[in-house]
């Protein structure tokens, strides 16, 4: 059997196993409009999707993932609860990495159900786990909610806080954020002097293009408030910090992360999720004494993901990229619902790298 | 076999570079009438001159059809993947100094630095419901920067010429472009973020890492690189 033929043998057994797990089989469409895609993830999408178009439907991407076309499908016309299970490739550019693949065949697993997210979580884990099991790889959690909660408990501002919820996936210029809100960095030069000025707008240049004068004048409206606003105490930066260096074992984690919210109540329904997570994957089998959860895991590069978070790893492989990611993602579908939403939690299997690493059988 | 050596078929570029090999001793020079794309090599042997458009220059070398070429850092930074794996630099050649920057309206007061454009788009979006859109031809490098500093909430729109203009045209509302003293900026209303320098470029030689050469091509390059003063 040829690699190829092997990989689709694979995700055929896959999408099977899914099936037999009550998911209902789906197809999407691989051009998809680019405006939905570059809209959600902005710019960098086109750093990793194939861009092509046409003079009736414009701009399209080739699939560059399931996620968004099965949550359109199911807002579109999905009855509730549902569980889906799709197979087929996906495209990625590839700019800096030759030996990173630019086509691969993805199999997925998505649950859409309103009720008892923390089971949900653990199913979907649960059963990409259980299929991985043969393979012995390391599983990575994480949990960006927890995050998410701690930056909600600050004592500032809205406008701080949702300038931080922003950049939660960039965790440089979140850093950058804290150490200006906290004081630690000062002021740069240009602002204090546009601050100190009675009529920054008199004399400058022509106003010129879409961003209007109003917009301007509103902008230094808010530096001035955010200038009278106290900075964000040590000891909130620190709590800050110690729930992103949260790493060990999950059980460890959550007693941490525990003694963490003493200090921080608003992380305490974020915590308790997790508590109920953790009970609801050793109910399917999971010891979680031996599972790692990570408090900074899926910052980079999981988007959207807003939730629990998890990724698979073959531990002596460090040159491939993840076998398995998956993780939960509501604001997607609160983005993409435009008003509605649905909460959802699904995760994506690699068959290529599962035949790559000697197959599940 | 000749060792071929690319370099910008007009205009300001080219004649630079012709003086500059002309100084150490090489002659370079367009054959026949100005419209022919044809050159002339002098002062060394089994040299081959290859006149391209500068453009180009950075997808000839990683190809390996040609040995050696001149062009603008910038260009072979934005074009290749992974550019040093495919290209080696020699020299700067001391002209075609420009630098990649990055620029918004003179009127932005409140704009002067990477953080401030950031927030400026967040809100721009909100109010104008798109993205703010930065004009450029340098796809990558901006993109790449912009990552990097972790900016969100903007669009690249295609530039390729003009791109100053395109913000009193209001199809871009930020630019990302070469400059080298700041002139076409200033005379169109724009000013460049205090940490907004992407790049710095110069008219640089680079040699292909996988250009194939025989024998006599290793001897012919030797014996150019030292003439060069290279060596």
């Amino acid at each position: 059997m040829t690699q190829r033929s092997a990989i689709r043998a694979e995700a055929a057994r896959l999408r099977a196993s899914f099936e037999a797990e009550g998911a209902q089989p789906v197809e999407t469409a691989i051009l998809q409009p680019a405006e939905v895609l570059l809209d959600l993830y902005g710019e960098d999408i086109r750093a990793r999707a194939y861009v092509t178009s046409d003079a009736l439907r414009g701009e399209q991407m080739l699939r560059p993932d399931f996620t968004v076309p099965v949550v359109q499908m199911h807002m579109e016309h999905g009855a509730e609860p549902a569980c889906y299970t799709y197979s087929g490739e996906v495209f990625r550019r590839q700019e800096d990495d030759p030996e990173r693949a630019n086509e691969y065949m993805q199999v997925g697993f998505e649950v859409f159900e309103r009720d008892a997210p923390e089971a949900a979580d653990a199913r979907v884990f649960s059963i990409i786990f259980n299929t991985l099991k043969p393979l012995g790889l390391r599983a990575a959690t994480g949990d960006i909610g927890v995050l998410m909660a701690a930056v909600d408990g600050l004592h500032t501002s809205e406008r701080r806080k949702r300038a931080l919820r922003r950049h939660i996936w960039r965790p440089r210029r979140f850093r950058a954020l804290i150490d200006r809100f906290s004081g630690r960095v000062p002021v740069p030069d240009s602002r204090a002097a546009l601050l100190s000025m009675a009529d920054p707008m008199s004399g400058v240049a022509p106003v010129i293009g879409m961003r209007q004068e109003v917009e301007i004048l509103s902008r230094i409206k808010a530096l001035q408030e955010d200038a009278a606003t106290d900075p964000i105490s040590e000891n909130e930066v620190a709590l800050i910090d110690a729930v992103l260096s949260v790493r060990e074992t999950s059980d460890n984690a959550l007693s941490h992360l525990r003694d963490i919210a003493v200090d921080m109540s608003t992380i305490q329904p974020a915590v308790d999720r997790l508590a109920r997570r953790l009970e609801a994957l050793e109910t399917r089998g999971i010891d979680v004494t031996r599972l790692d959860f990570e408090a900074s895991y899926g910052r980079t590069n999981m988007e959207y993901y807003d939730g629990f978070v998890f990724g698979f790893y073959a531990e002596n492989r460090p040159d491939l990229p993840p076998v398995a990611t998956g993780g939960r993602y509501d604001a997607l579908t609160r983005h993409l619902g435009r008003g509605r939403e649905i909460p959802a939690v699904g995760g994506v299997i690699r068959p290529g790298l599962v035949v790559e690493l000697g197959g599940l059988t | 076999m000749s060792l071929k050596l690319g370099v910008p078929s007009k205009g300001r570029l080219m004649d630079k570079t012709f003086d500059w090999f002309g100084q150490r001793g090489i002659e370079l020079g367009r054959a026949g009438s100005d419209r022919e794309y044809a050159g002339y090599v002098q002062g060394i042997d089994n040299v081959e001159l290859v006149l391209l458009s500068a453009g180009e220059i950075p997808r000839e070398l990683a190809a390996g059809r040609i040995h050696l070429g001149v062009t603008g850092t910038d260009l072979v930074r934005d074009k290749l993947g992974q550019w040093d794996r495919s290209v080696e630099e020699l020299a700067g050649l001391g002209f075609g100094q420009a630098d990649l920057v990055l620029a918004v309206p003179r009127c932005w007061v409140d704009v002067n630095t990477l953080d401030d454009l950031d927030a400026a788009a967040a809100a721009f979006r909100l109010k104008h419901g798109f993205r703010l859109r930065i004009a450029t031809k340098y796809h990558r490098l901006v993109r790449e920067f912009l990552r990097d500093n972790g900016v969100a909430d903007y669009q690249l729109v295609d530039s390729q010429g003009a791109t100053e203009g395109t913000v009193k045209n209001e199809t871009a509302e930020a630019i990302a472009d070469i400059t080298s003293t700041g002139d076409t900026l200033r005379a169109n209303h724009l000013k460049i973020l205090e940490d907004g320098l992407i790049l710095r470029s110069q008219a640089t030689l680079f040699r292909a890492r996988r250009a194939a050469m025989d024998e006599s091509d290793r001897k012919t390059l030797k014996t150019l690189l030292k003439q060069l003063a290279l060596d």
